[in-house]
């Protein structure tokens, strides 16, 4: 399936924090093709393993194992209570600015799916005062149209609730949609293990479709326990640049991945990666974080005793409303920059590497 | 189905065409005279029994939107309001820009770069745009024009117990009822009259009640509705499911006490559910029409409409039909005896 098929796919499906599993046969699906095994952890992580070969063929040998994530996981919404007149109640899981969700359609995932809609006050009864206030999320309630014994019936406090937002073709290749945080770094570790089938690579992959991120970063916090690897890459998207934020901290959508620098990132592995972007003609551009990042990495840098992490963002405008926007060449130089850095990385240079 | 097509039609206030063309082809076999005016109004004639009053009913064909103000240096495109939105609605969400209908999103600033409790403060329509994926002004000039008309994206959805969901319900549910009413009523004799610009003050409504100068008009609308839970009932303007609204004053109209009685006389002795809109806020073409030229009988039947001028308005099914019901009733019991008991 193409890259566009796969995010399509992806964003439309539903997967809010801790409840991810709905996405496990789509996902799975996708990776069995190029992966040597794929399996499931405790908490629902999804991890599929692509083998390395080094150069004497011995498969007894100690290979580099490199962890690569992205977080399956969206924000949405929670049932939190019912009301005499059917309306829903909720409340967010994830970081949701309450304005993005005025006026959305939503699904409430109870015994069916629900179609519902957040409703508004209608602007003939407001004071003139009142639009310069947000409307808070306790005061908001989803209409599913049902009067209050079918709801009951159908809907428990409790139920995730997401947006209902189907992918939206842009110009220039680019998209909008819904949990394109992270579902598009799914798809540019997909891109990856595609390309791998096309190189010859020592390192054994293990490429994490992880849970919960918006919430804990408990996905990768055991992915990398379990796996232990010699280093971790966290895929995830990063501020995509518009007018009202400072461009020093945003990223140009089609300008490629940005490669994160800061506390959070091995300095010798980033150097790495940047001379591999320049040496294939990658584009790339560069992002700071001084402290933990806001990305699996923050996790997996202090898994057991601690593991050189690196942090690769995907360009996306709008982040955490349900018209996030990417480009598509981002995806794409994002899978093929992961692809060549795997590539490069021996069990001989590893220690040069990470030597300080 | 006629309303879906009616409410996926884009017919911003001052673009009405895909409405009006589609009412059009729906009501030309079936009336006896039919001419689009100088503003976009249809007028057309539906000759039943002769009658010695002239009954209008009306129903606007406009709804609310966007206009693209200014494209800016990377390509983001700046809009103003048309007719009354609140600009909290507008946040996360897909519209449909012109006659090419080129898709866009109205984005925020991520929760992360923001300031503690900036969520708690309304965006201002000038701190929002569209992003269509343009690269730059001039890539955007290739697809998009100042002045080009915005509609919201939103697709019509049936659901829950017999609502449904569509942007534009007012006023495509009044449009969609009077074209029933010119397709089924047969012997009463009416004018039918497809207004625009009713979102930007009443535009159309007071020439074309000139032109045809009724003697009696009823006003089909979609109406507010706020049943939201935990209210006091006298805060509530109308319930979904309680039946067509009659209207009793709002902001453009005290409504005519005798024929408001008539009209519920009739709802009564029919057996239909009918409840009073009850604020006095908001306001429809009646406003203009019963004060053209001498002035004439207005009353307004409305269905009530969950967020009403968002992308999301909400309608029952159900009292979509008693509307219905309701008016073919009264234009039959206005058609046959007492007008005159009205004066």
């Amino acid at each position: 399936m193409s890259n566009l098929e796969f995010l399509r796919s992806l964003s439309n499906h539903k997967g809010i924090s801790g409840y991810e599993d709905s996405l496990n046969e789509l996902i799975i699906s996708h990776f069995e093709k190029y992966a040597d095994e794929i399996t499931t952890d405790k908490l629902g992580n999804i991890i599929a393993l692509k083998k390395g070969c080094s150069p004497d063929k011995d498969p007894d040998k100690d290979r580099v194992k490199i962890l690569i994530a992205a977080h399956m996981d969206e924000i949405g919404l929670m049932v939190k209570d019912i009301e005499e007149n059917g309306f829903l109640r909720f409340t967010n899981v994830g970081g949701i600015d309450p304005r993005t969700i005025l006026g959305q359609e939503v699904i409430v995932h109870g015994k069916k799916e629900l179609f519902g809609v957040i409703g508004a006050k209608p602007p003939h009864l407001q004071e003139p005062e009142e639009q310069k206030k947000a409307i808070k999320m306790e005061d908001m309630a989803i209409d599913i149209g049902l009067p209050y014994e079918k709801v009951k019936e159908l809907v428990s406090i409790g139920d995730p609730i997401t947006i209902k937002r189907q992918l939206i073709e842009l110009k220039n290749d680019r998209y909008a949609g819904k949990a394109l945080d992270d579902r598009a770094g799914v798809v540019s570790i997909y891109e990856c293990i595609k390309e791998l089938k096309n190189l010859s690579h020592e390192a054994d992959v293990y490429f994490v479709a992880t849970v919960q991120e918006e919430v804990s970063m408990a996905g990768a916090l055991t992915a990398t326990y379990k796996i232990n690897p010699d280093i971790g890459i966290a895929v995830d998207v990063g501020f995509g640049t518009t007018p009202e934020l400072d461009k020093a901290d945003t990223l140009e959508l089609g300008k490629g991945p940005g490669i994160t620098l800061g506390g959070n990132i091995h300095p010798g592995l980033r150097k790495k990666l940047v001379e591999t972007a320049k040496e294939y003609n990658i584009p790339h551009q560069m992002e700071i974080t001084v402290g933990p990042t806001g990305t699996d990495a923050r996790a997996m840098q202090i898994t057991r005793e601690g593991v050189p992490s690196l942090v690769l963002s995907i360009p996306l405008r709008y982040m955490h409303t349900s018209v996030e926007v990417v480009d598509m060449d981002d995806i794409r130089n994002t899978g093929k920059l992961l692809a060549f850095f795997i590539k490069e990385i021996s069990k001989d240079i590893l220690e040069g590497l990470l030597c300080y | 189905m006629l309303l879906k097509r009616l409410t996926e039609a884009n017919g911003v206030s001052g673009n009405e065409k895909e409405v009006r063309d589609i009412i059009i082809s729906e009501i030309k076999d079936y009336c006896t005279s039919l001419r689009v005016d100088r503003l976009g109004n249809i007028i057309a004639y539906k000759g039943g029994k002769p009658n010695s009053k002239k009954i209008m009913v009306t129903a606007h064909m406009d709804e609310v939107g966007l206009m693209v103000r200014d494209i800016d240096s990377s390509g983001l495109i700046k809009f103003l309001p048309v007719g009354g939105i609140d600009k909290r609605i507008l946040v996360s969400k897909t519209v449909l820009i012109g006659k090419d209908r080129i898709p866009g999103v109205i984005g925020a600033k991520p929760i992360h770069l923001q300031k503690r409790n900036e969520w708690s403060n309304a965006l201002d329509i000038k701190e929002l745009y569209i992003d269509i994926g343009a690269k730059s002004k001039e890539d955007a000039e290739k697809y998009v024009s100042i002045g080009d008309y915005i509609a919201f994206d939103s697709q019509y959805v049936e659901f829950g117990d017999r609502l449904v969901k569509a942007k534009a319900l007012d006023n495509r549910v009044g449009c969609a009822i009077l074209i029933d009413l010119i397709k089924k009523v047969e012997d009463v004799s009416f004018y039918a009259v497809f207004t625009v610009m009713e979102e930007l003050g009443l535009v159309g409504a007071g020439p074309a009640a000139y032109a045809v100068d009724p003697d009696i008009s009823i006003i089909l609308e979609g109406t507010l509705c706020y049943d939201m839970p935990k209210v006091d009932s006298h805060q509530i303007p109308t319930y979904i499911g309680k039946g067509p609204a009659i209207s009793l004053v709002d902001r453009t109209t005290v409504y005519n006490r005798k024929l408001r009685e008539r009209v519920v006389a009739v709802a009564e002795k029919e057996n239909i559910p009918y409840q009073f809109r009850k604020t006095s806020m908001g306001g429809n073409d009646s406003g203009k029409i019963h004060i053209a030229r001498e002035g004439s009988l207005t009353t307004t039947i409305s269905v009530p409409c969950r967020n009403i001028h968002s992308a999301v308005s909400v309608a029952s099914l159900e009292d979509y039909e008693n509307t219905y019901k309701l008016v073919e009733a009264v234009l039959t019991d206005l058609n046959e005896e007492g007008y005159d008991e009205l004066q």
